[in-house]
């Protein structure tokens, strides 16, 4: 047994926090710590504390005020106009309009948010936006949820006083995974402000000036050619249709239609966290099982899960962490399901590759499975399958289109869709998915782990891991097996954890990394030798795929005030709990799986379908000079 | 006589910038610094230059381009090995420079802005370079030329620049050959 005193958290902070997106709910009760202020907000009593901006403020009297460019701790610039308040400093003062994102609460202040000269001023900025704004609403992804759409309802912009020349945009859909159209962009900087301050990356920026300003990558250049994750968070940050993911809805009905394919399909454990926010159930809600009633009447021909294929991959990483751990080689050893952190790794640190774990991640992990171990099984035509992903994430689409992500000529992936592009089949089919009665995944590759659940949420796949690796190496089926260090959604998150093996107290270190800013920050003290790990999981998003960039769009007004991930993380960890078996190398199909096709983990065969390779990325290759003489 | 349109990655000019870019540094703000070295250097800024930057400060090339592209004292693009600037100013415009553009854009078959194919011009339309008494005029490099009244001249002056390099490549050529044997002998 593990000891609880082998369970100290180590409490250094070595890391500057920097900006951390999206900190913590902010509540609307107040605390008694902080300095507060008073003011009044449309003839209303009000206190806040006075770090507070008037947005903040006035939702708590009970007003909103509209704002489009602001995104609260990310994007602060006051660009759009759209908030404008009238404020006077004291009573008896005259009033000024200012914006009310970057204007504090002050003691004393009077605001009045919808006084008609307000009303008449947004109305007219919203109207000066939609000037250069392609507003063909009916036919955009965003239609029923943009953030600009909303508003110009909700202000009654009735009119176009405002025509002439609009921005010339070319739509960039060159890349797998996301679709920018220029000629929806309104210009708030929120893409920007989140690639460059939550990723650390900066593949999108403003360029040019005046009537020529273009929010995106540097020379023209499409989205597939530059250092781009796709991790899809300028997606969930953009307010209107003009960053979207790539759809392919059509070319996966159109699968399901043609008789002579069988269709199956995986979902990823972070969709059924928050697929029910798009049928109006709260945040955190899981819909396991509605979800797979779901899917089923949609047409696929098998319903698995990829938590199976999260419990094959703890197999197979365990094994190698156990296998450098025992050769103490190549550590520390990094973690491989977020194609968008092996992208980041591959353009910013290739001298890392060789340290992320060569397994394959778990949706092409399932996909290598279905068309080789499950068409043997069940007698299909592999090449009569279709292999479809539903993921929380933009950069999985990408992943499924690697050229090595094939075994034998099959594709592992066929398609990869996300929660969103989801949630519109089913809406498209008619189903009406509150009624669905719950249903489970198919056997044979359905069965899973609570290990294998809560791989989508950071801090995850690590847990999941030390579940098996600590029972493979104290020989010990541990009864202490909640790693509730590495849970949570602080960006970096370290511990130590003390495993009596052959009588001996052995440590193993290891990080939690998630948002490609805080991977920078742990592989940099990695490489100044200031840290030394064994293992570190990082994930390209932010708290993990919870809040991948496929996920449902929480609106900016709401993420003022919430922060969706942690209860879409309990939603995982709840599941977990629910599961009878909660460690990988427990789950029976993954068993019987070893036994009849790959042996043990590791072996010859599962390399051949279960393992892939990494190589450095080049970011804005030359063009061929085609123009010399 | 083509213009090479890439900068070599071993070209010694990256060296002076990165002795330049050391020197900035921990500072904060430098892009713009950065970028007019380099345009110093280099006299445009393509793709490579700003990947080069990058790569050393850790600012990404879209954080580059967007202040690059937004001051029109960078060039993006090579400019000809001779800039031709007609002056637009007032009294030029009145004596008839458009005419003179015209035809300078014809007989190069390029617009404003852009470089000749044969990477000898490129034309900016200027504003008053001071000497209005000899309008129209226009300016090439350094040198001016007055009173362009017959648009005939043009071509003249023109050929006056593509004789010069036609005789600076056939001496380099010669002094190629000459050092390829120097080399056969050693």
């Amino acid at each position: 047994m593990r000891q609880t005193k082998t369970r100290n958290k180590i409490h250094s902070v070595p890391f500057s926090s920097g900006t951390e997106a999206m900190k913590g709910e902010l509540k609307l009760e107040l605390e008694e710590k902080v300095p507060l202020v008073n003011l009044t907000i449309n003839g209303q009593e009000v206190t806040c504390p006075e770090s507070w901006n008037l947005i903040m403020a006035a939702r708590k009297a009970g007003y909103e005020i509209p704002s489009l460019c602001y995104l609260r701790e990310i994007n602060e610039n006051s660009s759009c106009r759209v908030c404008l308040v009238e404020v006077a400093r004291k009573k008896g003062e005259a009033f000024r309009m200012v914006t009310a994102c970057s204007t504090k609460a002050a003691e004393g202040m009077v605001v009045i948010t919808n006084s008609t000269r307000v009303r008449k001023t947004v109305r007219l900025n919203l109207e000066l936006i939609k000037a250069n704004h392609n507003s063909d609403c009916l036919s955009c992804i965003r239609n029923d949820n943009c953030e600009f759409q909303r508003l110009c309802a909700m202000y009654g912009v009735q009119t176009s006083r405002f025509t002439g020349a609009v921005r010339e945009a070319e739509i960039d859909d060159l890349s797998w995974s996301i679709v920018r159209d220029p000629s929806k962009c309104i210009l708030c900087g929120r893409c920007v402000n989140t690639c460059k301050a939550v990723q650390g990356i900066g593949v999108l920026e403003f360029s040019k000036r005046g009537f020529e300003t273009t929010v995106g990558p540097a020379f023209g250049y499409s989205m597939k050619d530059v250092n781009c994750l796709y991790c899809g968070q300028c997606i969930e940050a953009c307010p209107v249709g003009a960053l979207h993911e790539k759809d392919q809805i059509e070319d996966v009905l159109k699968e399901i239609e043609n008789p002579d394919k069988f269709v199956i399909v995986q979902t990823a454990p972070a969709v059924r966290a928050a697929l029910g926010e798009e049928f109006g159930y709260p945040i955190g809600t899981a819909v396991t099982g509605k979800m797979v009633a779901a899917l089923r009447r949609l047409g696929f021909d098998r319903v698995y899960d990829t938590n199976f294929a999260a419990d094959l991959t703890i197999m197979e990483e365990a094994t190698e962490l156990i296998s450098r751990l025992k050769n103490n080689e190549r550590l520390p050893l990094l973690t491989s399901c977020s194609p968008g952190w092996v992208r980041y790794c591959e353009l910013y640190y290739p001298e890392f590759l060789e340290n992320i774990s060569s397994c394959k991640s778990p949706q092409q992990m399932m996909g290598a499975v279905i068309k080789s171990y499950y068409a043997e099984r069940v007698g299909v035509d592999p090449n009569s399958i279709v292999s479809v992903s539903i993921m929380p994430c933009t950069s999985k689409k990408t992943e499924a289109n690697r050229p090595e992500m094939e075994v034998d000529g099959l594709r592992d992936v066929d398609y990869s869709l996300t929660t969103r592009e989801l949630s519109r089949m089913i809406r498209q089919s008619g189903l009406q998915f509150q009624e669905l009665a719950d249903e489970e995944a198919d056997s044979i590759l359905g069965d899973y782990t609570g290990a294998g659940v809560i791989f989508g949420t950071s801090g995850g796949v690590m847990e999941a891991a030390l579940r098996t690796a600590a029972d493979v190496l104290t020989g010990d089926d541990l009864e202490d097996f909640e790693y509730s260090e590495v849970r949570g959604m602080e960006g970096i998150k370290e511990a130590t954890i003390l495993l009596p093996i052959d009588g001996q107290e052995i440590e193993l270190k290891v990080a939690v990394a998630s948002s490609a800013a805080n991977a920078a920050k742990v592989l940099d003290a990695v490489k100044s030798g200031e840290k030394k790990y064994h293992f570190i999981e990082v994930m390209a998003c932010p708290g993990g795929c919870i809040h991948g960039g496929g996920q449902p769009y929480v609106p900016a007004r709401e993420r003022i005030f919430l922060d969706p991930r942690p209860a879409r993380a309990k939603a995982l960890y709840d599941e977990d709990l629910a599961q009878n078996e909660r460690k990988s190398y427990k789950n029976s199909d993954v068993q019987e799986l070893y036994k009849r096709f790959f042996g043990e983990p590791n072996s010859e065969r599962a390399h051949k379908y279960l393992h892939t390779h990494y190589g450095q990325r080049e970011a804005y290759p030359l063009k061929e000079d085609d123009s010399s003489l | 006589m083509c213009q090479p349109k890439q900068i070599a990655v071993d070209d010694p000019r990256f060296l002076e910038l990165d002795t330049f870019l050391k020197k900035l540094q921990g500072e904060k703000g430098i892009a713009m610094i950065a970028l007019q070295k380099a345009q110093q250097l280099f006299g445009y800024l393509p793709l490579e230059v700003h990947k080069h930057i990058s790569a050393f400060t850790g600012i990404s090339v879209a954080e580059l381009y967007g202040v690059s592209s937004f001051y029109s004292q960078f060039l993006l693009e090579a400019e000809g090995k001779h800039r031709i600037s007609v002056c637009m100013g007032t009294a030029c415009y009145v004596k008839g420079s458009q005419k003179v553009l015209d035809k300078l854009c014809e007989l190069l078959n390029i617009k404003v802005g852009e470089v000749s194919s044969d990477g000898l011009f490129s034309i900016t339309a200027a504003r008053c370079i001071g000497c209005c008494g000899l309008a129209p005029v226009i300016m090439i490099d350094e040198e001016v030329y007055a009173n362009i009244v017959d648009l005939n001249e043009l071509e003249q002056i023109l050929d006056s620049y593509r004789s010069k390099e036609a005789a600076a490549v056939t001496v380099s050529v010669a002094s190629a050959d000459n050092k390829g044997e120097a080399e056969d002998l050693a």
